[in-house]
């Protein structure tokens, strides 16, 4: 009896040796290689399940609020955003100018023409995942043609990029992960500069610029279209704090992001210059 | 065992895996107790033989696809933690109340700080002192969810 215990007991102690050398491969392929994609997409059709389950209350509660909003609120709402269709298509119009005539100033300076970009609207699922983690779950996935890398925008600014895509949802990394960084450029001057996640939901930390650099607080940082992982042009943050330490060689620079990270429920996904005109790409809105 | 005990089974994990994602305001996030690893603790106690290492890999993995982070990494602190009960199982099940809050409260914070460790190496987490907070509250939950488990574990005469 005894015995058979210890080889019992060794055999499991071998099974965990082994588990944790998968464990050790799996995410070594899992950072390095694209191959485990397949296995994650076999896997999220037990977990994507879980998260629709778990984001129903969310979605009553937003059923029942629909069914017992007053009519006159409706009709304000709606005033408010005929309204605000207005002056949007009223700017829209300028910006088609504008487009025509960037374009036709490319082709004078035999620039390449600037492709606008074509865009999806896709639905948070409402789950939170554990604290620490800066992502979000959207209710678009590989059959809506998500890729890896896709930049994410809210309609205030650059919220993230999808790094994990499944059949039907996708995880977006936000810009204030820990891990992400995002090129960009002072908006007021050009002058280039990266942004680092801190792992705070409202602060950005934009490294490496050096003690003569022109830069003050209030400034908006876009895109640079840097590294074309992002389209050039969106607003990311703005600088809220700027500590000029003269022993350091760089300045300690926090912003603040210009998404609503936190509160947006829609999100939009772009494909960088595949569409003719940024008013008829809307793909599919709801 | 049969196919429906298993079931009972899988199904307390769907219900752990719901209560680890349902949405919560974010003050309230890190107090959020970790479910499915109290789930698995029970499991591994409660039949040791048919539910160990293997399975909290598999648990783990789940975990790492709903998380959306690196694969593996839940998965190896769950295997560990299988690991780790397994072999405890019988004298946590015999030591009083306190003493087994005690043991529950050592094995999540093992699991916390390996899978803590991994996620600082690979960039995806900065550590505060709340990152402990979730442990605790789970040590508080543990005497309660235990009862409930075993009372459904004795009605799914799963033993």
């Amino acid at each position: 009896m005894a015995a058979r215990d210890t080889r019992a007991r060794s055999s499991d102690f071998l099974r965990l040796v082994l588990l944790i050398c998968l464990s050790v491969v799996v995410m070594l392929a899992d950072r390095r290689t694209e191959y485990l994609q397949g296995v994650r997409s076999t896997l999220s059709v037990v977990t994507t399940p879980l998260q629709l389950i778990a984001s129903t209350p969310d979605r009553i509660g937003s059923w029942f609020q629909d069914l017992f909003t007053s009519e006159e609120s409706v009709n304000q709402a709606n005033t408010r955003l005929r309204g605000d269709n207005m002056k949007l298509r009223a700017r829209l119009q300028r910006m088609q100018a504008l487009e025509a005539e960037n374009a036709s100033l490319r082709r004078l300076l035999a620039a390449a023409e600037k492709v606008p970009d074509q865009v999806l609207m896709a639905e948070l699922v409402d789950v939170s995942l554990d604290p620490y983690t800066h992502k979000l779950i959207v209710n678009r996935g590989v059959t809506d043609g998500i890729y890896v890398g896709q930049p994410v925008l809210d309609p205030q600014g650059v919220m993230g990029q999808v790094t994990e895509t499944m059949p039907f949802t996708s995880a977006v990394t936000l810009i204030t992960d820990p891990s992400h960084a995002t090129p960009v450029q002072v908006e007021r001057n050009g002058l280039r500069a990266i942004t680092f996640g801190t792992g705070n939901a409202d602060k950005l930390k934009v490294s490496y610029l050096t003690h003569n650099a022109d830069i003050k607080i209030g400034d908006v940082l876009v895109t640079s279209g840097m590294g074309g992982r992002f389209p050039a042009g969106y607003p990311v943050a703005e600088i809220k704090e700027i500590i000029r330490d003269a022993s350091e060689a760089f300045l300690r620079i926090a912003a603040t992001p210009v998404a609503r990270l936190e509160r947006s429920k829609q999100v939009l996904l772009v494909w960088q210059g595949i569409g003719k005109n940024f008013s008829d790409n809307l793909k599919d809105v709801e | 065992m049969n196919g429906a005990r298993w079931l009972v089974i899988g199904l307390t994990f769907v219900a752990a895996f719901v209560l680890n994602l349902i949405p919560l305001p974010g003050w309230a996030l890190p107090y959020r107790p970790d479910w499915v690893v109290l789930v698995l603790i029970y499991w591994c106690l409660a039949i040791p033989d048919r539910f160990g290492t293997g399975m909290g890999w598999m648990i783990g993995l789940l975990v790492d696809v709903t998380n959306a982070n690196l694969l593996g990494v839940h998965a190896l602190g769950m295997a560990t933690l299988a690991y780790l009960t397994g072999r405890l199982h019988l004298r946590i099940r015999m030591f009083p109340w306190w003493q087994q809050s005690l043991s529950i409260l050592l094995l999540l914070l093992i699991y916390k700080s390996l899978v803590g460790w991994m996620r600082s190496l690979l960039g995806e987490l900065q550590f505060d002192w709340m990152y402990w907070m979730s442990s605790l509250i789970g040590v508080m939950i543990w005497p309660w969810l235990f009862i409930v488990m075993r009372d459904l574990r004795r009605y799914a005469r799963i033993a």
